[in-house]
């Protein structure tokens, strides 16, 4: 026996693990630098198994990080630049405390900065990995590049967001590798397959924010800064893969010289370069027509017009990937091709209650056919998306219904469509398949009922056998009653099923109830999804055969 | 030449001193030097630049050159003067009183002029010129004459110490690198193919560690701008959305819908929702966790199917009314023909098991907590305990020849000749009583809540529950009429107690344990666990190797006295508490009754291989009774030969399942 007793909180769990402040005191970083770094390092704090141990005996709320993470956060080289950094501040105010000017911009000339390459490559070792992690980095740098180019952020910053989204557009462009697009409260959602990985991304409405004031925008910022050099870089890469010059070229010149060039006829020249390159690059000799398969040819052919009123850049973004001509109104936006009075337009989108002149060889549809044909991979019959009709429902291509969940009617609707069926039989099939199908789940729920009240119908038959009666002895015919053989034997195994759960293990009983509970609540909601559908088209219909009477 | 120059110096110093007296006061209150100028008659006042009002009371306002008083003019003028002067002289207005002299001074147009530009704020002299063509003397053109003929200083030929000094602090902070040169412009570009050179090296174990963060969950039909009219949520939905935490809904945003697109307005939260969505990206621990893909099918074990293992009873085919209040406790004959029940109405019942006609009602003197057959087929003896009383009834049912015999060996009893002082009175009923068929009455000193009879017929225990006391349970021999309290101390309060079929046990079951007695050795043989709450109700298995308890907290314990002393198997069919369990005599069943109402009839099998253990399966649950006062089934029993179960409920029957 013997040896020194052992102490506590110095070996196992609570070693692993460091608390934010301490972690913050240990890299000698102040709280913002720190949060800024493990923002660009992608460091995230762990939940401890046994946060007591952790926490040395404490209940107290904190932030874990692994040891390990701020270790290899210790020797990152920006850290040092941070420092730098901050004592450039320091020397910066001094000088202007001192009303030294010279020195400040001799300060100011020197002024540290730092370069993320070496981090991406570190978080990101090889491209797939980081086009893996494009998604939230889109999202943000499309935000960003519709920040009003007053306060809130530098300029530089939302210039370079618009010229990554941009130049990111026009590559899915060029590839066609648009999948799915979805316009939702929020703004439009974007699905595009890049070397086989799905990204999806989110851009708001063409609107002014009004600015929260609960969100910090250092945070943003510093993530802006990590994205749009990841953003940067991919796009290289990815031009890189279709043998065209990063940073694009219109023309043979570059952003400077283009310009330089033309300051006179255009407002914002960086704009100018933007606009130029989002809508004529694609129509110019970079296209590469070998990737179109016959679901991205889908627009092949056909030339839109768009009406001022229509989100321009979505919608011409979305038509070119699938292969349309797109032009617009020559006042509106730089780089429309021809005109409203071509003849040749077969689609003109529209989205208003009703248009003054219309042409007679072109259909006037509403922006959102162009969007629903995308989802469906089909043209769509126009009919339902003229000017001035009801819109069908926009539904989310992204939701996959599994077995049980609540499929809408329009979802149905879509699917024999695409199957190549007509619509209207197949309607007349759903509503039957609906009522089917709730029978049988009707049935299910009151598989239990059922049974006892056979039971106690046994019991009545048996009754009047067994008990005690004196007088009015009588024989009367016995009826047969017919057997459900198929009905009795489900009966049989479902009791079967009963008894069997009821020898489960208590673990095995848990798992097991919890299952069927969120199966249960599923299939509730699907119900209660389908009474609803029912209810109101019940309601519809009644209003329009009002309306008919009337 | 020279006078004339003092005088224009003179006439220069004038003007300066004019121009200096009238910007001191101000525009009107022209100086005693103005009026001077003016005057024919030299009479300046050498008082000085004092108050006159220092002279208010004299006569005279100073003294002129030659020291004499300057006396103030007679003032005659009035109001009525002055207001006439004021209408009638044209020159009123450029009159002003000189104060120094007491006298009225009419300006000149010069002085005027004068005024007027001094008020502009231009020279008095109207032909100065202020803005005459410089000329620069110090240029770089070289003149023939210098402009001055001072002599260079000194310093001018050596070199500065200042700058040395100067030039020598900036050289040390350069080599200090205090002072860095300016940092030459970035030439690289800004972006290049950064995974030129894929090294797989490069993959780290921190890569293989990295948990990446999960994706943005996408948008479902509810989120579009024109969802499916049954996303969109009603008045109530709504209401409730509203009132609850932001936290706690389901779906962070109201669904909409919008005519068209162009109704569309942007989302007010989106800039929130992303840097949410940041905050969660640095700010979230993240965890991989294992989600268990299990098919609840899996998680049902595997048992032989419930018609295979038949018989077994299914069907409640006949129901025995007649007490009015609940049913304790039921009890089979040894033939199987008898039923007897003891309720709460005060009375026990006999009945025919086969036509459910009750034969014969029996009132005693309180509600029956027990009744039991005497399980020995050559005698005829029903023990019923009510109140503090067990009262041995002959029913009188069945061979005749069983009965006499029965009434007969009870009588036969002689007195011994000395009598034991007994904690329990034997006396034999007359009158009615006997005539009813009771043929002893046991008076014990508490109330008896469970009756048992061994095996043979001839012990019978008795359970007094009463926590810690020493007299909880009694064994009375019938055929001696003598009693004994086989413990000297219970611990806990004795629930129930029950014979061991085949040999010489006996089991007392208290809230948590069930305690195994030799009743020969007279030592305890083994406690066993329940890991219940409180026991309710005991049953042992005709091969006595196997216990089934019943607790009121639910669960039905299977106990294999050969292999442990803890539960083989704990059951928790029922949903509330058990009030009885029962062992088929010859089929490997048992059965439990609870308070939801249900009997469970359970296949049992006991293999004679003792490697083997019991198989136990569910194989039907029966329902019939009607819950009352929150009493479902209270007794079960199994009939002795066929597969049929008994069960009596709170509801005032007794139902049979075959």
């Amino acid at each position: 026996m013997g040896g020194l007793q052992k102490k506590k909180y110095e070996s196992g769990s609570a070693t692993n693990y460091i608390s934010r402040n301490k972690a913050r005191k240990k890299l000698s970083l102040s709280l913002a630098d720190f949060r800024r770094l493990c923002i660009l390092k992608g460091i995230y704090p762990h939940e401890p198994k046994h946060k007591k141990k952790v926490n040395k005996g404490s209940t107290a709320q904190r932030t874990f990080y692994l040891l390990k993470d701020i270790r290899f956060l210790m020797h990152e080289p920006i850290v040092g630049k941070f420092r730098e950094y901050k004592i450039f501040v320091r020397k910066l105010r001094k000088a202007y405390g001192k009303a030294e000017w010279g020195t400040a911009e001799k300060l100011r000339g020197n002024k540290p900065g730092y370069k993320l390459d070496h981090i991406i490559k570190e978080r990101y070792p090889t491209f797939i990995d980081a086009l893996r992690d494009v998604d939230d980095a889109l999202s943000m740098c499309f935000l960003f590049s519709t920040f009003p180019r007053t306060g809130k952020c530098h300029v530089q910053t939302i210039e370079l967001c618009r010229r990554l989204s941009v130049e990111w557009m026009n590559y899915i462009i060029t590839l066609r590798s648009l999948r799915k697009v979805f316009l939702s409260i929020k703004g439009i959602y974007y699905q595009a397959e890049v070397l086989g990985q799905i990204i999806t991304w989110l851009v708001p409405y063409q609107f002014a924010h009004d600015h929260p004031t609960d969100v910090d925008y250092r945070v943003m910022a510093t993530f802006t800064e990590l994205y749009t050099t990841l953003l940067g870089f991919i796009n290289f890469r990815l031009y890189q893969t279709l043998n065209l010059v990063y940073p694009p070229k219109l023309d043979g010149k570059g952003e400077e010289e283009s310009r330089a060039e033309s300051e006179e006829d255009y407002a914002m020249d960086s704009e100018r370069y933007m606009e130029v390159l989002l809508h004529l690059f694609c129509h110019s000799r970079f296209s590469h027509p070998c990737f179109g398969s016959l679901q991205e040819k889908l627009f092949e052919g056909l030339k839109f017009f768009l009406n001022r009123e229509v989100p321009r850049e979505s919608l011409a973004f979305v038509l070119r990937c699938f292969g349309a001509q797109v032009s617009w109104d020559k006042s509106l936006c730089i780089g429309s091709t021809y005109d409203v009075t071509d003849e040749t337009i077969t689609h003109h989108v529209v989205d208003r209650p009703s248009l003054e002149k219309q042409y007679i060889n072109r259909y006037y549809v509403q922006p959102q056919w162009v969007y629903d044909c995308v989802n469906a991979r089909m043209l769509l019959p126009v009919e339902d998306y003229f000017v001035g009709v009801t819109l069908p429902p926009h539904l989310s291509p992204f939701v996959e219904e599994k077995e049980g969940d609540y499929v809408p009617p329009e979802k149905l609707k879509l699917l024999a469509l695409q199957k190549g069926e007509r619509p209207e039989q197949e309607e007349e099939e759903e509503e039957e398949d609906n009522d089917d199908s709730e029978e049988e789940e009707d049935e299910d729920q009151s598989d239990d009922e059922d049974e006892l009240k056979g039971m106690e119908e046994k019991c009545r038959v048996c009754r009047p056998i067994v008990l005690f009666q004196a007088s009015s002895v009588k024989v009367t015919p016995g009826e047969a009653k017919p057997v459900n053989r198929q009905r009795a034997e489900q009966e049989a195994k479902a009791e079967e099923k009963r008894l069997a759960v009821m020898m489960m293990k208590k673990r095995d009983k848990y798992l097991y109830d919890k299952i069927m509970f969120g199966k249960k609540r599923s299939v509730r909601e699907a119900n209660k999804m389908s009474a609803k559908r029912k209810a109101l088209d019940e309601a519809s219909k009644a209003n329009k055969k009002k309306k008919l009477k009337k | 030449c020279c006078g004339l120059l003092a005088a224009l110096s003179l006439h220069i110093t004038f003007s300066l001193s004019l121009s200096l007296s009238l910007s001191l006061s101000l525009s009107l209150s022209l100086s005693l030097s103005l009026s001077l100028a003016f005057c024919s008659q030299d009479i300046r006042n050498t008082v000085g630049n004092i108050p006159m009002e220092w002279y208010k009371d004299y006569p005279h306002i100073g003294y002129d050159l030659d020291g004499k008083k300057i006396f103030k003019p007679i003032r005659n003028k009035d109001e009525l003067d002055e207001f006439l002067d004021k209408m009638e002289n044209p020159d009123y207005w450029r009159t002003i009183h000189d104060k120094m002299t007491g006298t009225d001074v009419c300006l000149s147009d010069e002085q005027v002029d004068l005024v007027h530009r001094l008020q502009q704020g231009k020279f008095g002299d109207v032909n100065f010129n202020e803005y005459e063509p410089a000329i620069d003397f110090f240029s770089n053109e070289v003149m023939i004459h210098p402009v001055t003929n001072r002599p260079a200083d000194k310093r001018s030929f050596i070199p500065s110490l200042i700058e040395k000094e100067k030039v020598g602090k900036l050289v040390h902070a350069i080599k200090m690198g205090w002072i860095k040169p300016r940092r030459p412009k970035e030439t690289a570009p800004q972006y290049y193919d950064l995974w030129a050179k894929e090294d797989p090296n490069a993959i780290l174990g921190r890569h293989k560690m990295h948990i990446p963060a999960p994706k943005m969950r996408l948008p479902g039909h509810e989120e579009s701008y024109n969802p499916p009219p049954e996303y969109l949520l009603t008045d109530e939905e709504r209401q409730v959305w509203e009132q609850q935490d932001p936290d706690e809904r389901k779906l962070s945003f109201l669904p909409q819908k919008y005519l068209s697109l162009r109704a569309v307005p942007a989302f007010s939260r989106f800039i929130q929702e992303r840097f949410e969505r940041c905050l969660d990206l640095y700010l979230c621990p993240r965890q991989r966790k294992m989600r268990v893909n299990v098919n609840p099918e899996d998680l049902i074990p595997k048992l032989p199917r419930p018609r295979d293992l038949q018989p077994f009873p299914t069907l409640q085919s006949l129901v025995y009314h007649g007490h009015s209040s609940l049913i304790r406790s039921i009890s089979i004959s040894p033939s199987g023909q008898w039923l007897v029940s003891g309720s709460d109405d005060c009375t026990v019942r006999f009945w025919e098991v086969c036509t459910t006609r009750c034969l014969k009602t029996m009132e005693v003197g309180g509600p029956v907590k027990s009744v039991a057959w005497n399980p020995a087929p050559s005698i005829s003896l029903v023990a019923v305990s009510y109140g503090e009383n067990v009262i041995l009834v002959n029913p009188g049912l069945g061979d005749r020849l069983i009965c006499s015999a029965t009434d007969q060996l009870i009588s036969s009893y002689e007195e011994p000749e000395e009598v034991k002082d007994q904690q329990v009175q034997w006396a034999v009923p007359e009158g009615k009583a006997q005539e009813q068929g009771q043929r002893l009455i046991l008076t014990h000193p508490k109330a008896v809540k469970q009756v048992s009879w061994h095996g043979r017929g001839d012990y019978l225990a008795c359970v007094m529950p009463d926590d810690g006391s020493s007299l909880q349970v009694v064994i009375h021999q019938v055929s001696r009429r003598r009693t004994q309290n086989p413990f000297h101390r219970n611990k806990g309060a004795v629930q129930c107690v029950s014979f061991h079929p085949s040999r010489p046990y006996f089991l007392v079951a208290t809230q948590r344990y069930v305690r195994v007695y030799n009743l020969i050795k007279q030592e305890l043989t083994k406690k066993l666990m329940a890991n219940c709450k409180w026991i309710s109700s005991m049953a042992v298995h005709p091969g006595g190797d196997n216990v089934i308890c019943g607790s009121y907290d639910c669960r039905l314990a299977w106990f294999d006295l050969d292999l442990s002393t803890k539960p083989y198997k704990v059951l928790r069919h029922h949903k509330k508490a058990l009030r009885g369990v029962a062992y088929h005599k010859h089929y490997p069943l048992f059965a439990s009754g609870s308070d939801d109402g249900t009997v469970i009839v359970c296949h049992g099998m006991v293999y004679n291989d003792l490697l083997q253990n019991p198989l136990i399966v569910p194989v039907k649950v029966l329902k019939g009774h009607i819950i009352t006062h929150d009493l479902g089934v209270l007794d079960v029993a199994f009939h002795p030969t066929q597969p049929w179960v008994f069960s009596s409920g709170a509801d005032g029957t007794v139902r049979l399942f075959t």
